[in-house]
This record gives C-alpha cells, sequence and structure tokens, in this order.
C-alpha cells in the first residue's frame, strides 16, 4: 500500500488559485466521500487551509491514483485540469511521508514555525475520522506527523520567538511586565500595525484599552471595534500615567511625546515601568523617552531588528527539525511495509512452526520407548494440523491483498500474534494529541 | 561528623553553584530541576550540620565568624529555596548559589574549633538576636542578587540588546517584585535583632545603646533599607534605582557584619 499527497501551496499558487480549491470546512463529508469512492483510492484525507490545500491518499497504483486525485480537484471545482495541472504538486512513498511530517511541522508555513498549521491538519483529520474515509494507514500515518510536530515543537526552538513586528512587541513587554493581564494599552491615533499589535495585546489579555485619536469621532469608532475606552486627544497627559504600554502611530509631523512629558507622567505613576512603542514614520515619540528611567521605547525599527534576529534563529532551528522528520520518516516506513501480505503470512507460519517444533521436541524427549517411525509420523500430524489451522487465514489474505481491508487484516494479526517486525513504531496510535 | 557534614555541604553547594551556571549557559528544565533538587539536599545537610554543632557546642552555634558566616549562608539558601519555588525561576540560582557557596568557603578558611562560650554571650537573648539578624541578612543578600540581575536585564531593554542572556533573564517587574519582597521580610528582622540586641545590651552591659561600632553601622544599614521601603512607598523608589541602593545597601550590610567584626575594635568584635 502508497501513501500519495497531491496538493498545492503558497508555494506553487497565488492566492487566486488557491482560493478556488479550497473546500469549506462545514461540508467536508461530500468531498472525502467522494475520493474514497475513487477506484483505487482506500483512504483519504483532506487538508484546506487558506495557505494550501492537499489530499492524502493511499492506494495500489500510485501513478493512477495521483491522476485520479488531480482530476478530482479540478473537476470538483469546475475547474480546467490544465490549468490547475501547472499548480499541483504530487508526492509518494518516502517523499509524501516527509512531505507531511514537514508541513505538520511548519517547516513548510509560509512563516516558518507558526503554530496554526498543526491544528488545522488536526482538524482536517477529525473530519476524515468523523466519516470515516481515514483507515489504518492514515490513521497511524497521520498521529505519527503529529507526534513529529510535537517532537520538533518541543526539541527545538523553531517557534519560540516572535517573527511578525506585533508579535515582537508583545513579548518585549511580556519582558518588560512578566504578567500583562493587570496591564492598560494605550492606541495613540490608527494605522494598520497599530491595530493588529492592539489586537495581539487582546488576545494574550490584557485589563484594558484606551483609544485617542485627533478625531475623537474615529477613536470612539476603533474604540467599538477593540471594546475599549475612548478618550479625547486633549486629555491624553491626563490619561496617560494609567497606560502602561502605549502604541503610537499618529500621522504628526512632529513629536508627540517629548522626554519631559514622560518624565512627569512617571513621576505621576510612581515610576511604575512604561512600554513605548513608536509606529510612526515621522516619529510620534521623543528618542530621549528611553533615556528616561523605567522607560522604555522601541520604535518599528528596533522591532523590526528583533524580528530579523529571530528569523535568523528560526533557520537554525529548522535544520535541526529537519534532521528529527528524516529520522522519523525511516521508522514510519518499517511499519508501512510490514503491512504487506507476503512477509506477514511469513512470519506468521513462522511463528507457529516454531511453536509446534518447541513443543513437539519437548514431548519427544519425555518419551523412552518409541515405535520405530513415530518420531517422523508425530511430524507430519503436527505439521498438517498447523496447516489445516491456517489454510483458512492464509488464503483470506492472499485473496484480500487486492481489496480494501487487508491492512486491517495484516495489523490486527500482528499485533494479535506479536509478529516481530523490526523496529516498527510501538507506540499507540490512539494517543491522539488533542492540546 | 561535624567537619564531615559541613564540608558535605561545601561539595554539594558547589555541585548546585555548577549546575544552576550550567543552566545560565544551557537553560534546560531538566538542568534546572537537577539544581533545585541538588540544593535541598545541601541545604538539608547544611541544617544537619548546624543542629549536631549546636548539640556539640550546647549553644546557639552562631558565636564566632565560623559559625556566624555559615549560618548566613544557610539563611540564603533557605530562603532562596523558598523563593525558587514561589516563583519557579531556576535562573535565580545561577546568582544565588554562587553567593551562598563563596560565604560558606569564607567560613571555612576560619576555624572551626567550638572554644568555650564567651561568657558575655551566654543568654537566652543569643538566638533571638542572631538567628533573626542572618535571616535578615539572607533576605538582603538575595535582594542583592536579584538586584543584579535587574540592572542587567534593564540594560538590555535600554540598549535593544536582546541576545540569549536577555532571554534567559525573566522579566523586570518580577525581580522587581522579588527584591521588594526581600526587603520586606528582611527589614522587620534586622528591626527586631536591634531592638533584642538593645534589649540584650541592657541586661548584660547595662545600657541600651554604647555606640559601639556594630551599634553604629547596624544603624546605618538600618536607615539605607528604611529609606529604600519608604522611597518605594512614597515617591516611587523602583527599577534601576531601587535596584542600586538595595545593592548598596548589601555592601554595607556586609561591612556591619564582617568589616566591623574583623576591622573596627568594640564590644561586638566576634572572629
Amino acid at each position: 500500500m502508497n501513501i500519495i499527497v497531491v496538493g498545492l501551496s503558497h508555494k506553487t499558487a497565488a492566492v487566486e488559485i488557491r482560493e478556488k480549491v479550497a473546500f469549506a470546512p462545514t461540508q467536508m463529508e461530500k468531498p472525502l466521500k467522494a475520493v474514497v469512492a475513487l477506484p483505487d483510492i482506500t483512504e483519504a484525507v483532506i487538508v484546506s487551509t487558506c495557505n494550501r490545500v492537499e489530499i492524502y491518499a493511499t492506494t495500489r497504483d500510485v501513478a493512477g491514483g495521483m491522476a485520479r486525485l488531480k482530476r478530482f480537484l479540478a473537476d470538483y471545482h469546475n475547474l480546467q485540469l490544465e490549468t490547475l495541472e501547472k499548480h499541483l504538486y504530487s508526492y509518494h512513498g518516502e517523499d509524501a511521508t516527509r512531505h507531511v511530517f514537514r508541513v505538520a511541522s511548519s517547516l513548510d508555513s509560509m512563516v516558518v514555525g507558526e503554530p496554526q498549521i498543526l491544528g488545522q491538519i488536526k482538524t482536517s483529520y477529525g473530519y476524515a475520522a468523523e466519516y470515516k474515509s481515514s483507515g489504518v494507514i492514515l490513521n497511524r500515518f497521520l498521529h505519527k506527523a503529529f507526534s513529529v510536530a510535537k517532537r520538533v515543537r518541543t526539541e527545538t526552538k523553531i517557534a519560540s520567538s516572535a517573527v511578525s513586528v506585533a508579535f515582537a512587541a508583545v513579548e518585549l513587554a511580556k519582558k518588560i511586565f512578566g504578567e500583562l493581564s493587570d496591564k492598560t494599552v494605550l492606541l495613540i491615533g490608527a494605522g494598520e500595525m497599530c491595530e493588529l499589535a492592539a489586537k495581539h495585546f487582546i488576545n494574550v489579555g490584557v485589563r484594558g484599552v484606551m483609544v485617542t485619536n485627533r478625531t475623537f469621532e474615529r477613536a470612539e469608532k476603533l474604540a467599538e471595534e477593540f471594546d475599549a475606552k475612548a478618550i479625547r486627544f486633549e486629555d491624553l497627559m491626563d490619561q496617560l500615567p494609567r497606560a502602561d504600554i502605549i502604541l503610537s502611530s499618529t500621522g504628526a509631523p512632529h513629536f508627540i511625546l517629548h522626554q519631559k512629558d514622560v518624565h512627569d507622567v512617571l513621576r505621576r505613576r510612581k515610576m511604575k515601568p512604561m512600554f513605548f512603542i513608536d509606529i510612526a514614520v515621522p516619529r510620534d515619540i521623543d528618542p530621549k523617552v528611553n533615556d528616561v528611567e523605567n522607560a522604555y521605547l522601541y520604535t518599528v525599527d528596533d522591532l523590526n531588528g528583533v524580528v530579523a534576529t529571530n528569523l535568523e534563529q528560526r533557520k537554525v532551528e529548522a535544520a535541526k527539525a529537519e534532521a528529527i522528520v528524516e529520522q522519523e520518516i525511516g521508522q514510519f516506513f518499517k511499519w508501512l511495509s510490514s503491512l504487506e501480505v507476503t512477509p506477514t503470512i511469513v512470519a506468521l507460519r513462522g511463528h507457529f512452526d516454531e511453536i509446534r517444533k518447541a513443543e513437539l521436541a519437548k514431548t519427544l524427549s519425555g518419551w523412552k520407548d518409541l515405535p520405530p517411525g513415530a518420531e517422523k509420523k508425530l511430524d507430519a500430524l503436527t505439521n498438517a494440523i498447523m496447516n489445516k489451522l491456517l489454510h483458512q487465514p492464509t488464503s483470506l489474505l492472499k485473496k484480500s491483498e487486492q481489496g480494501n481491508r487487508n491492512d486491517l487484516y495484516v495489523d490486527a494479526l500482528r499485533n494479535l500474534f506479536d509478529l516481530d517486525v523490526a523496529g516498527a513504531p510501538q507506540d499507540n496510535m490512539m494517543d491522539l494529541d488533542t492540546d | 561528623m561535624n567537619a564531615l557534614l559541613f564540608n558535605s555541604t561545601l561539595v554539594v553547594y558547589a555541585v548546585a553553584t555548577a549546575i544552576y551556571l550550567t543552566y545560565l549557559v544551557k537553560p534546560k528544565e531538566s538542568t534546572g530541576r537537577a539544581g533545585q533538587l541538588v540544593t535541598l539536599v545541601g541545604f538539608l545537610v547544611h541544617a544537619g550540620f548546624t543542629l549536631t554543632r549546636y548539640l556539640a557546642a550546647g549553644h546557639t552555634p552562631i558565636t564566632n565568624l565560623h559559625e556566624s558566616l555559615s549560618f548566613f549562608s544557610l539563611a540564603v539558601v533557605g530562603i532562596f529555596i523558598l523563593f525558587e519555588r514561589r516563583y519557579k525561576v531556576y535562573i535565580l540560582g545561577s546568582f544565588v548559589m554562587p553567593l551562598a557557596l563563596l560565604i560558606l568557603a569564607i567560613s571555612a578558611s576560619f576555624s572551626s574549633v567550638i572554644p568555650p562560650l564567651n561568657p558575655a554571650l551566654k543568654s537566652k537573648w543569643l538566638v533571638v538576636h542572631t538567628v533573626m539578624a542572618f535571616l535578615g541578612y539572607a533576605a538582603f543578600a538575595i535582594s542583592f542578587g536579584v538586584s543584579i540581575m535587574y540592572l542587567i536585564q534593564a540594560h538590555f531593554l535600554k540598549k535593544r540588546r536582546l541576545g540569549p542572556m536577555f532571554q534567559k533573564l525573566p522579566p523586570l517587574d518580577m525581580l522587581d517584585d522579588i527584591s521588594y519582597r526581600c526587603l520586606t521580610f528582611g527589614f522587620p528582622l534586622l528591626t527586631f535583632a536591634i531592638i533584642s540586641g538593645a534589649i540584650w545590651a541592657e541586661t548584660a552591659w547595662g545600657t541600651y545603646w554604647s555606640w559601639d561600632p556594630k551599634e553604629t553601622w547596624s544603624l546605618i544599614t538600618w536607615f539605607i533599607y528604611a529609606a529604600l521601603l519608604h522611597g518605594r512607598l512614597t515617591t516611587g523608589w523602583r527599577g534601576r534605582k531601587a535596584a542600586m541602593l538595595s545593592i548598596f545597601g548589601f555592601v554595607i550590610m556586609l561591612f556591619t557584619f564582617l568589616g566591623v567584626n574583623l576591622l573596627l575594635p568594640g564590644l561586638h568584635s566576634y572572629k
């Protein structure tokens, strides 16, 4: 049985193409059932995120299976296969395994190390499990992918540093304040990056947000969006002592916060630290503010510097992650190849024969006055019994090799009789990690 | 037995220090936990040493520099264990354990012979006065270590040098908080140590206060920490200023403890 992958991602297709091929998360039953109904396709999982659409499937016929999946993607979305095909990639065998392990570990993401992708694949797998389009192989395959991703996350620092300006601001705030749950954020002015940063702060859970703008109406509008408190620009100096984190991005041509203002504000709040983030160009906050005791000022360039360093760090960590992926591929393949029918039959017969011979030897050694020729006859007898017992399961296994259920049988046999497959993964496939 | 326990403590503290310094270079959860465990073992052995010494001497073993430095070190480690449990930051150990080891090593350089008890010290006040003083000193010592961490971290943030060391150190506010808690713990102890000392002086020497160097310097130390706490509560002496004052206070405190005993002759010069 082979694992194949067909799909497209941000690396091969622009968003205009990706959005046409995407599957709605609420309607996964129909496409999943359609894929497993295709000839030669036995199991299927569909992953559809804003950055990638991929089908993982098992098949006996690699080339035919891939062609069918490609045709399915085009037909299902009413697209021309010819136009779609140049954006599609397809993998089988070890390459397919590597691809999926890398995707789950966020090594193939637009921002390497971003944590969402693992959850998205888990959700996709959840649909496949719900509509029973995945079976023994894909179940084990995806659980393996999840555990690889978990290993990568715990053994490397791939996701431990902020790689966006907004996140970097949050991380820095945590380094100053520790807990942010009792801290207040003040937004001065509006701007895309400023609002994004504010959203990140709200996500990690700050106590409150205040918004101010030269036009009070705009402040009110933004305040509504963030569930924040709008304050008048004239009241800025009165309200400033209440803010711990200040995000500023006004269009003012000159500084709106000076060293002396900040000095006074800090005295009024008993020198409790303040974190200023100046995202405006030209700048809003006098750089000398950084010289004020317990005030920390970062500009957009400083934050970009943090992000650049972190991205470099991620590259180093990504190399470690790739090594983990390679290691795990080998393990998974040992298990996958153990699902082949012929070696399983050989192993099963070997297991029975071993028991037969051992028991026979035990009996004969304690038997003194054995008539001549009896030894041979006993051997033939036990052999015949064994063959009779094994006949039915063996022929069923051979017959099922063409069908869809043999992986289930083979896996069950391996487990029931503890047939040793060197190096096969022993991890419990039911421990679906649900974090 | 006594020497064995003392030397074992030295060795275990040295191991704990080595582990915590390794943690500083390569912070791994397992390393931190190992440091925590070894420190706890060291503390228990150290407490065992102090107990056997008490039994052997028949009085509180804080009567000369060997004993009092050892007790100082024990108190530092004990309070550190409490704070590490509370804040769960192993890196604290990288700054506190070397200090505890150093204090104990200095203690080792003084004679460990148990001398006959100075008759002036034969009093139930001995235990109250010395234990409180040294617990207070230990709290100030930890505040000192944490304040150094604060200054390093604040420097990184101001200069925007956000390297690996910056990543390892705890948030500024947490350091500020630990330091403050140490002071609120140490200051009342120091206060009671001075008061109990005065009462003892009255019974032993017939006067509450005789301006002996130890008394004078204790009072100076007390004023520094009082100013620090007062400033924090009223005008907000926190952050860098508080950290620098805490470091200054610790240096003066060390002089009160060691300098006075070794350099200035007076009623308290127990060696």
